[in-house]
């Protein structure tokens, strides 16, 4: 089955925007802020993903985009403020709660984290069978129907070292929504793909989303490729919400860090310089 | 070194010794408790056991061999001095199944089965594959650590029931059948003079409680390790020197409460 376009949707830029404080978001981070011992990564972010849209997270290495998909996945706890999916609040669950609702997350991870001891199959197969007591040939058609939405059907006995990157990420993405999850978050789902599997990964994030009626949030710096295909971006820089908007309105932003990052310019609010000394006095032509 | 920096190093090393063995400890509690889905779907712990086990056998099998035909060698010459080479099935068995069974089993059961858990948790953590169950709402502990500790649990005993019976029998190659020892004699000296609960049991007893260690500090490592090439290489390297000394010390205790006066 051809992967359809978005040619034939709704283009991006002309979706509505949206109200943060909807009370229609499936996810609220109210005033959150992080810190990895003493040094701070997140500061007193707020942000907002309505259901069934795709928003992407945009920034910098380093700037707290992947702390963002812990917290709301739950595996860091915010040291102050609170992140809310679903309208339960995450660090206040307690384990089994917790688990109850990473049933209803899916996390595609940066290089796709397949279990290296299982194929393709066993993979997608691994939650079908940790969480329900489906017969092994119910199991079995549920599989091969995730592994022919992302292409690779004809792949399930492959083991992971067998799958090129855009495969792994593509078998990933079909074990990530084998129980149909409410919220699928992509980390850097375009690191290290050709332009053809990037296209491939796009067009799936979209349209899964739109099929399968989730909420996506990508993080990621792949400004071309993302932009195509989100309905909204926030950009983070230095632990805070810099800039938001549609596509197209970061598209054609004035705001100099969103130029910088759209337009891939080496200097700017973003130094191209690590903090340093003066150089004249580094190499010793200054008294 | 200033005796300042030199205390506030000891100090340090102490603090950071004592709060990873406080960490250890609390991993460990872990695994006992959530052990529950191991044993419901016990098909996990025998995947381990052929992991850890099986794949250990021929280090075993031929170490031990060659274990028991040096005990036999050697065991000749010194009983022979005193008269006494028709004793020497008594000292393979009783060396084997006291000492050396339990003991080179589990050195051999660390750097073969510890160090492979150690790279290969330490490896899924690198790769991700640790996060990526906990994000699908399964438990690692449970899931990955918890079964391969009840593998090798279940495993060590048998490998060095296994270390001493291929040990005796190396021992009966050289002594019977090389060095001319009486078959019958060989035999019936062994079978009466080893006791099956003062001997095998607390062999056995030894045994089990270096797999519970090698098992438990391998899975540690692997699950406390640096998510790089580097970390995993130190976390497999500590597993083998840590367990070893473990074994030994362990070794040393057991020893001194089972075999008081006897």
């Amino acid at each position: 089955m051809p992967i359809s376009s978005y040619d034939d949707r709704i283009p991006p830029s002309s979706r509505p925007l949206f109200n943060t404080v909807s009370v229609d978001n499936l996810i609220d981070i109210r005033n959150v802020t992080f810190a990895y011992r003493n040094h701070a990564v997140l500061q007193d972010i707020s942000l907002s993903v309505p259901r069934g849209r795709v928003i992407a997270i945009m920034g910098g290495s380093g700037c707290g985009k992947t702390t963002l998909l812990r917290l709301i996945g739950g595996q860091l706890r915010p040291t102050q403020g609170e992140v809310s999916v679903n309208e339960q609040i995450v660090h206040q669950l307690n384990n089994h709660d917790l688990y109850q609702l990473r049933r209803k997350m899916g996390l595609l991870f940066q290089f796709g984290a397949l279990f290296t001891d299982l194929n393709v199959f066993d993979n997608v197969a691994f939650q079908m069978r940790e969480h329900t007591d489906l017969s092994p040939e119910m199991i079995h058609d549920l599989v091969l129907m995730k592994l022919n939405a992302v292409g690779l059907r004809g792949a399930q006995h492959l083991m992971p070292n067998e799958l090129s990157g855009g495969m792994a990420r593509r078998a990933a993405l079909a074990r990530a929504i084998a129980l149909d999850p409410l919220l699928m978050m992509y980390d850097e789902p375009f690191t290290g793909l050709d332009p053809i599997s990037m296209g491939v990964i796009g067009k799936l994030i979209r349209r899964l989303n739109d099929a399968l009626g989730l909420t996506s949030i990508l993080v990621t710096h792949d400004i071309e490729e993302s932009l195509k295909i989100v309905d909204y971006v926030y950009f983070i820089s230095e632990g805070r919400v810099e800039a938001q908007g549609t596509p197209d309105e970061i598209r054609v932003s004035k705001q100099a860090f969103v130029h910088q990052f759209v337009h891939a310019e080496e200097d700017g609010p973003v130094p191209f310089h690590y903090p340093a000394p003066d150089y004249a006095s580094d190499l010793g032509l200054k008294a | 070194m200033k005796p300042n920096n030199l205390f506030s190093r000891i100090g340090r090393l102490s603090l950071n010794s004592i709060t990873r063995l406080g960490t250890a400890t609390r991993f460990l509690l872990q695994v006992l408790m959530r052990s529950g889905t191991s044993w419901r779907r016990f098909q996990l712990i025998i995947r381990e056991i052929y992991s850890s086990g099986v794949l250990s056998l021929i280090i075993i099998v031929a170490s031990g061999l060659f274990v028991g035909m040096v005990l036999g060698l050697q065991g000749y010459q010194t009983l022979q001095t005193y008269g006494s080479a028709q004793s020497l099935g008594v000292l393979v068995a009783l060396s084997l199944v006291r000492e050396l069974g339990p003991v080179v089993a589990a050195l051999l059961f660390a750097s073969r089965a510890g160090s492979a858990i150690t790279a290969e948790v330490g490896l899924m953590k690198t790769t991700e594959q640790l996060q990526a169950m906990e994000m699908m709402a399964v438990d690692p502990i449970a899931r990955i650590v918890a079964p391969r500790f009840w593998g090798g649990v279940i495993s060590m005993p048998l490998l060095a029931a296994i270390f001493s019976m291929t040990g005796i029998y190396g021992g009966y190659l050289i002594g019977v059948r090389l060095l001319g020892v009486d078959d019958g004699t060989f035999w019936s000296q062994m079978q009466s003079a080893v006791s099956f609960r003062e001997d095998i049991l607390n062999g056995v007893i030894k045994s089990t409680v270096f797999g519970f260690a090698v098992t438990a500090i391998a899975l540690f490592e692997g699950y406390d390790a640096v998510p790089t090439a580097e970390g995993i290489s130190r976390a497999t390297t500590r597993t083998v020197v840590t367990s070893s000394l473990a074994i030994l010390a362990l070794d040393f205790i057991l020893t001194a409460f089972m075999f008081r006066g006897a």
